[in-house]
């Protein structure tokens, strides 16, 4: 087994976290990247670790904690979560998930608005309550990416930036070999995880993977006070607070998007960053005098019911993580891992992220939908 | 047959401008204010913006200007600010009376248009911000009149008040009134810093001479009788190695060659850096020129660039070496602790060795790693560095530390400045309060369709509960959101 040779193509947080754990068992791995690792989704999103409803949910809060010292480098990891409301509405949806939480066995503690106070800050008279979550928490991006990647590299696994993949050979219905624009990487067998690219990929091997493709946005302030937990959510809004104090946040419509197979030329943001700052305002009005200082956008792939895609079609695993990959990256390189050597995912069962579910969709799913660029 | 919409997606919940002008003009110096009266002669409607007088939270980032602490308390006022800039720019009256409207104290902080993966706004607009609001404008045309920003570089003592940039002082001296400095020291001396030397000498202020780190001075040989007409002394062959002062910033400043000169101030007059971030945060073409400061904007349909922030004028003389230069002299004089970001506090070791801030744990294979051993993998890129060391993420937008931080990663990638990545500008690119920048009078669609995550009812539905009377539960009560 330790002989196999793996090509993983796509090097965001899960084809490098699929890489990492494949060099873990001992098998040589080469990573490509179309462009610099982490340079699409997995190194703009909002660093969320908590995703009660996935089934890689118990390994993703296993793993989390023990992250910096398994990879060897940071991801600033923080645990633990507070959802708060300013409208009657919220608080009421807050409630449902914290109820919908403790029937699961998952502990989310439902707080007052002077608790919310205490924990939060910069939260003012406005808050109407919160929920804490005993779990889940928060990670930087871009040092968790490159975390994964120097991991790898320390296991003597390869990593080819600027290289995307181009096509496939393939010898009995097996895929033989990866062609990039760096040359032929042969293999034993393949791991797709190229985000909004995996369907493009996976079509030139005869695999039909429904997906699209959306723009969605964040802003980030100055530094703020440090407050003792910084995964502050509600309002419409996913965030953190930076373990630098910076608030980074953002929530709101997205707009579907396409592109050609080697991404987006340009990823710029709109003026939404005016909606997203008002919500932080109202969220946080402690913070409200702060300078936002960037804003930015990302491309995020989604399937047609928003849950991740995990599976494999012959010596092909590939991986589609629906917006929610960031978090999850621990434990879907885990499962991808599972698949490539063994063919089915050791810890936690994933049939309903199989394929098959999308099997015989209509070809103008997105027109059914409304999931088309304007 | 009618289109479906997602009504959590971005379709039609922006709306319309409420105003529009044939022609916005940003930045209200020579070029602009000319450019705004032309545009207002030919009978067009013409809004002039200016963010001067910028208020104090700014000048204390060295936003947009490298201001190095020495503006006057004056500036904290901005209603009198406005009265002075308004006094000190006598061409304003003339484009006021020409039907232009005027608006001081008003930055343009983005600029927005459809373009690759973005169709959902409602034509081109600029977004404009005061102190009290933020809003956009549509535009026929864009005119870019911005100016040049200053060039910081970093040697030891450079972050204390009193080393500030030539463009900063100039601003002070004749729009502001507020210079707080009384004997300055000039670093340079090419155009830049002998017009500087003699601003500064007209202005009553004590000149305590230039210092040129090459062998002669580089300017104009008029503007050099001027200065030595003037009775200031340049020297040349000779840098700054250290600025050493008190509680009030620089004291004096130590010369390479041994010797101090005792001054307030340190104005950095080695290079001026073309003002792109409107035109760059919208992906708008550029190019390199090194005999025009740098990167410069490149003819774009409705947006032009008109003055210095189409690139410095091209006197055959090349900056980009004159500055390496520059950088290699300072960059001997830094120790290993020398801060290069001055927001973020990274100094040159951790900007050298990839290094995470100091509030990580840095593990002995993390300390292993550094710029060397990144550089092996790939090209430079000044943002992946960005995202590591945090040089450039703070505060002031990346203005003190950004250039010469690309100039080092040339240095040390081995390749010319040009072929690097330029870092990326991000709107709003002036820092701005979030109440401010706010949209505090979204549209109904916008706060109607807002989801945390992308609203399709089936994602956040936990595993367990798939094809379970809960999923149907958790649809009804969250209507379809994954939270509010
Ligand atoms: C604004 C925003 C906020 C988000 N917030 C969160 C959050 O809080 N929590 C969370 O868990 N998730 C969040 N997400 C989603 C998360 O970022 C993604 O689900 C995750 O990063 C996906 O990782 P990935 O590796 O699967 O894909 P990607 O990050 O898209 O990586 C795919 C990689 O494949 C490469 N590639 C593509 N084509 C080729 C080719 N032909 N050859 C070689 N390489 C190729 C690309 O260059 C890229 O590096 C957010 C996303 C965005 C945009």
């Amino acid at each position: 087994m330790s002989a196999q040779k793996i090509v993983v193509v796509g090097g965001g947080v899960s084809g490098l976290s699929a890489a990492w754990w494949l060099a873990r068992s001992g098998v040589s791995v080469t990573l490509l990247d179309k462009g610099i690792i982490g340079w699409e989704a997995s190194g703009r999103n909002g660093g969320g670790c908590s995703h009660y409803q996935s089934p890689l949910f118990k390994e993703e809060q296993r793993l989390w904690p023990q992250m910096d010292e398994l990879l060897g480098y940071p991801t600033e990891f923080s645990p633990e979560r507070i959802v708060m409301a300013v409208t009657p509405r919220q608080l009421e949806q807050y409630h449902y998930i914290a109820q919908m939480n403790n029937r699961l066995g998952q502990r989310v503690d439902v707080l007052d608005p002077q608790q919310v106070r205490e924990a939060v800050p910069l939260a003012g008279d406005n808050c109407l309550g919160g929920i804490h979550y005993r779990f889940g928490g928060h990670a930087n991006p871009h040092r968790a990416v490159q975390a994964y990647a120097w991991a790898l590299q320390d296991l003597g696994g390869t990593i080819i930036q600027h290289a995307p993949a181009t096509g496939f050979r393939t010898s009995g219905g097996a895929v033989t070999a990866v062609e990039s624009t760096k040359g032929v990487h042969e293999c034993d067998a393949v791991v797709i995880a190229a985000g909004p690219q995996t369907s493009s990929l996976l079509a030139k091997l005869d695999i039909a993977m429904p997906l699209a493709a959306a723009r969605a946005e964040m802003i980030v302030t100055e530094p703020a006070p440090m407050m003792k937990l910084g995964g502050v959510d509600g309002n419409g809004l996913y965030g953190r607070q930076t373990l630098r104090g910076n608030l980074a946040y953002g929530g709101g419509p997205h707009e579907w998007v396409e592109f050609g197979e080697l991404g987006p030329s340009a990823r710029p943001a709109t003026p939404l960053t005016r909606n997203l700052a008002r919500r932080v305002a109202e969220l946080l009005p402690g913070a409200a005098h702060l300078n936002v200082i960037r804003s930015w956008a990302g491309v995020i792939e989604m399937t047609p019911d928003g849950r991740p895609i995990i599976d494999k079609r012959g010596n092909v695993t590939f991986c589609t993580m629906s917006g929610v990959g960031f978090g999850l990256s621990p434990a879907s390189g885990h499962a991808i891992r599972d698949l490539v050597l063994e063919g089915a995912c050791s810890f936690t069962d994933i049939d309903k992220l199989g394929l098959s579910r999308f099997e015989g969709i209509a070809d103008d799913w997105r027109t059914a939908k409304g999931w088309l660029p304007l | 047959m009618t289109r479906t919409i997602d009504p959590h997606a971005i379709d039609g919940k922006f709306p319309a401008p409420a105003t529009r002008f044939d022609v916005v003009v940003v930045g209200a110096g020579r070029s602009g204010t000319a450019a705004a009266l032309t545009a207002a002669q030919a009978g067009q409607s013409v809004l002039l913006v200016d963010e001067n007088p910028v208020p104090g939270h700014q000048i204390g980032n060295d936003v947009p200007l490298y201001f190095g602490g020495r503006a006057t308390a004056a500036t904290q006022n901005s209603e009198r600010m406005l009265e002075t800039l308004f006094m000190n720019t006598p061409d304003l009256e003339a484009v006021i009376e020409a039907g232009v409207e005027l608006l001081l104290g008003t930055c343009a902080w983005g600029v927005y248009r459809n373009g690759p993966l973005v169709g959902s706004l409602p034509g081109q607009v600029v977004a404009l911000a005061d102190g009290e609001r933020s809003w956009l404008v549509g535009f026929d045309r864009l005119v870019l009149a911005t100016g040049a920003r200053d060039l910081p570089m970093a040697f030891p003592g450079w972050s204390q008040p009193g080393v500030m940039g030539a463009a900063a002082l100039k601003k002070l001296l004749t729009r502001y009134d507020a210079f707080a400095g009384k004997r300055v020291l000039i670093a340079g001396s090419h155009d830049l810093a002998l017009e500087t030397a003699l601003l500064a000498h007209a202005k009553g202020l004590d000149v305590a001479g230039l210092i040129e780190v090459r062998d002669a001075p580089q300017g104009a040989a008029d503007l050099v009788a001027q200065v030595e007409a003037a009775g200031i002394a340049i020297h040349c062959g000779v840098h700054p190695v250290e600025a050493k002062g008190g509680i009030d910033g620089v004291e004096r400043v130590i010369l390479s060659d041994g010797s101090s000169v005792d001054c307030d101030t340190l104005v950095m007059a080695i290079g001026l850096v073309p003002m792109i971030e409107l035109a760059d945060a919208l992906g708008s073409a550029r190019t390199f020129d090194a005999k025009r400061g740098g990167h410069i904007p490149l003819e774009d349909g409705a947006i032009t660039a008109v003055g210095s922030c189409a690139g410095l004028a091209d006197t055959g003389f090349d900056h980009s070496a004159y500055r390496f230069d520059w950088l290699n002299a300072l960059g001997g004089a830094c120790g290993g602790d020398t801060i290069i970001c001055q927001c973020e506090e990274v100094t040159l070791s951790d900007l050298l060795g990839v290094q995470p801030p100091r509030y990580l744990e840095r593990s002995p294979i993390m300390q292993a790693r550094s710029l060397k051993s990144l550089l092996e993998d790939g090209p430079p890129n000044q943002d992946q560095i960005k995202r590591l060391t945090r040089s450039g993420m703070g505060a002031c937008q990346g203005r003190r530390c950004r250039d010469q931080v690309a100039m080092m990663l040339a240095v040390e990638a081995g390749s010319e400045l040009a072929a690097l990545p330029l870092a990326t500008h991000r709107a709003p690119v002036r820092p701005l309060p979030l109440k401010i920048i706010a949209d505090w009078e979204e549209s109904e669609e916008m706060r109607a369709g807002w989801d945390v995550w992308m609203g399709i009812p089936t994602q956040w539905v936990p595993y367990a509960d798939i094809g379970t009377p809960y999923e149907e539960e958790n649809r009804r009560v969250l209507g379809g959101n994954m939270s509010l």
